[in-house]
């Protein structure tokens, strides 16, 4: 094994498949950030709209908590299939890289609504309160008093959950999506053995992952400091 | 001239469980009342009325001569337009400044002019006692500062009437006279007062009249001389009887 490592190294590390191994990545980065960044808008309005006390907005709500519920239980790997095969279906000429985009935005959008919501719910009811008494609207105490400190809550799980994704998104090689996970497979069947192969695709999987989850730790710290008394009103309501 | 009138009022947080019984009071522009009354008794909720955080089943509510129609948004807007109110505690917003939390709804939702809303603003925190804190987030104050902004930020609302819901008892004891002494500057100030308090020695000194309430319903409206020393009722004696005790 170590003799064939010797052997391959040379036509393995050259620039061209450096290059390849790079578009590989950042189609994996893109379409995780595409996600989630997506995925975060889209779960803001969700939980404005599924929290709403409007009356008349009773069904909307009912149909946001079915999405919810559903598309946190579908398997990412059959969304993906049924976007692909929908997609082309209805006569969408989307790329696979779209396609997979579209699945990551859907799933996504269920789970961050739901860190979302926590992370609202858990700021103190008395902010609201007091927000309107003085005629805030609900949507400028979301904006300037609720969401800033709900921060504190949405970031560590939410980063937790893109770290996540970046591993979920190697399903999509399933479809033929040129991430890093089709990187892998394409070098071993040119003959490239599978430890060089898929051991490049792990170290690149861990080199994206792992410094985002130090900056999600930094984010963290930075946040409990700056929201200190926050937390501690959240533990005297505990009690 | 009457500035609020309540008549008949009836509330409940959920249905058929009155918490407020036929509750009917008037109070006049100015005037310094105080509520009184053991735990539970509906004080807080009177407040919550008034402020349409809770909607009443019955009864009405007359704000300036006009009643208020609790089903419309707009009617609710104006009535709280007139009034600010201070909570027992996290009434600061925690993600800004002391400046920031005095400023934000005169700023942002009557659109005040910056200038004007920040001069306000440090003259009320200075009144407050809190020149040098402009700057500083709500958790880096003490329980009896944070109750100080939060006067402050009622204040710089220019409201008719001011609701004090026991603003004082989630305080450790040697902060509680700090904002005591704010709440007599602001009892000079001609705004209406509706002070919610256990603190009697308070109530007898700075009210006009004083509101003793049980189990959700007026026991007896007087004077802090009447009520203190010469309560007309059996239950009014006994709660005050018992609170001098302690
Ligand atoms: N959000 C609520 N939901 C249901 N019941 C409530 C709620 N808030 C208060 N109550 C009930 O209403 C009654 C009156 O409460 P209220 O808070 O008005 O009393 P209070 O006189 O302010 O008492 P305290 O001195 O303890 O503050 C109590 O029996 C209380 O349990
Ligand atoms: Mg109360």
């Amino acid at each position: 094994m170590i003799q064939q490592f010797i052997d391959q190294a040379p036509i393995f590390f050259t620039l061209n498949n450096g290059l390849y191994w790079l578009r590989a990545l950042m189609t994996t980065l893109s379409m995780a950030l595409i996600g989630c960044v997506v995925g975060f808008i889209f779960g803001f309005v969700l939980v404005y709209f599924r929290t709403s006390p409007i009356p008349w907005l009773l069904p909307l709500r009912a149909l946001l908590i079915a999405y919810v519920e559903i598309f946190r239980r579908i398997p990412f790997l059959v969304l993906t299939f049924l976007i692909l095969f929908a997609s082309r279906g209805f006569g969408f000429q989307l790329s696979l890289f779209w396609v997979a985009c579209v699945t990551i935005v859907l799933i996504a959008t269920a789970y961050i609504a739901e860190i979302i919501r926590a992370g609202i719910e858990a700021v103190h009811r008395n902010q609201w309160e007091c927000a309107d008494v003085m005629n805030f609207s609900r949507a400028r105490t979301m904006l300037y008093v609720i969401v800033p400190q709900s921060w504190v809550f949405i970031v560590p799980p939410a980063f937790s959950y893109f770290i996540m994704f970046i591993k979920e998104t190697s399903l999509t090689s399933q479809i033929g999506t040129m991430e890093l996970m089709s990187a892998g497979k394409y070098f071993n069947s040119i003959g490239i053995s599978p430890l060089m192969a898929y051991g490049t695709c792990l170290l690149l999987y861990f080199a994206l992952s792992y410094p985002l989850t130090r900056l999600g730790r930094r984010i963290e710290v930075r946040l409990k400091n700056r929201f200190k008394g926050n937390m501690a009103t959240l533990r005297a309501s505990d009690q | 001239m009457t500035q609020l009138e309540i008549n008949g009022l009836f509330a409940e947080y959920s249905p058929s469980l009155p918490i407020l019984e036929d509750v009917s009071l008037k109070i006049e522009t100015g005037e310094i009342i105080s509520i009184i009354g053991p735990s539970g008794s509906g004080k807080s909720t009177i407040l919550r009325v008034l402020v349409g955080l809770l909607h009443p089943s019955q009864g009405h509510v007359i704000v300036n001569g006009t009643e208020v129609n609790y089903k419309s948004p707009s009617a609710l807007k104006s009535m709280r337009d007139t009034m600010a109110m201070v909570f027992q505690q996290f009434n600061l917003f925690q993600n800004m400044s002391v400046l920031r939390n005095v400023m934000i709804a005169p700023l942002k939702i009557k659109k005040e002019p910056e200038a004007e809303v920040e001069a306000r603003a440090k003259e009320y925190l200075e009144i407050m006692g809190l020149g040098e804190k402009f700057d500083a987030y709500p958790d880096q104050l003490s329980g009896g500062q944070q109750q100080r902004v939060a006067l402050a930020r009622a204040l710089a609302l220019r409201p008719k009437i001011l609701l004090l819901d026991e603003v004082t008892s989630a305080l450790d004891p040697e902060m509680v006279n700090e904002v005591l002494d704010a709440i007599r500057v602001l009892s000079t100030k001609g705004i209406t007062l509706i002070i919610v308090s256990h603190e009697m020695a308070f109530v007898r000194e700075v009210s006009d009249r004083v509101i003793m309430m049980d189990d959700g319903k007026v026991v007896e409206i007087g004077t802090p001389d009447e009520i203190f020393t010469a309560a007309k009722t059996q239950r009014c004696r006994d709660f005050i009887s018992n609170i001098i005790q302690h």
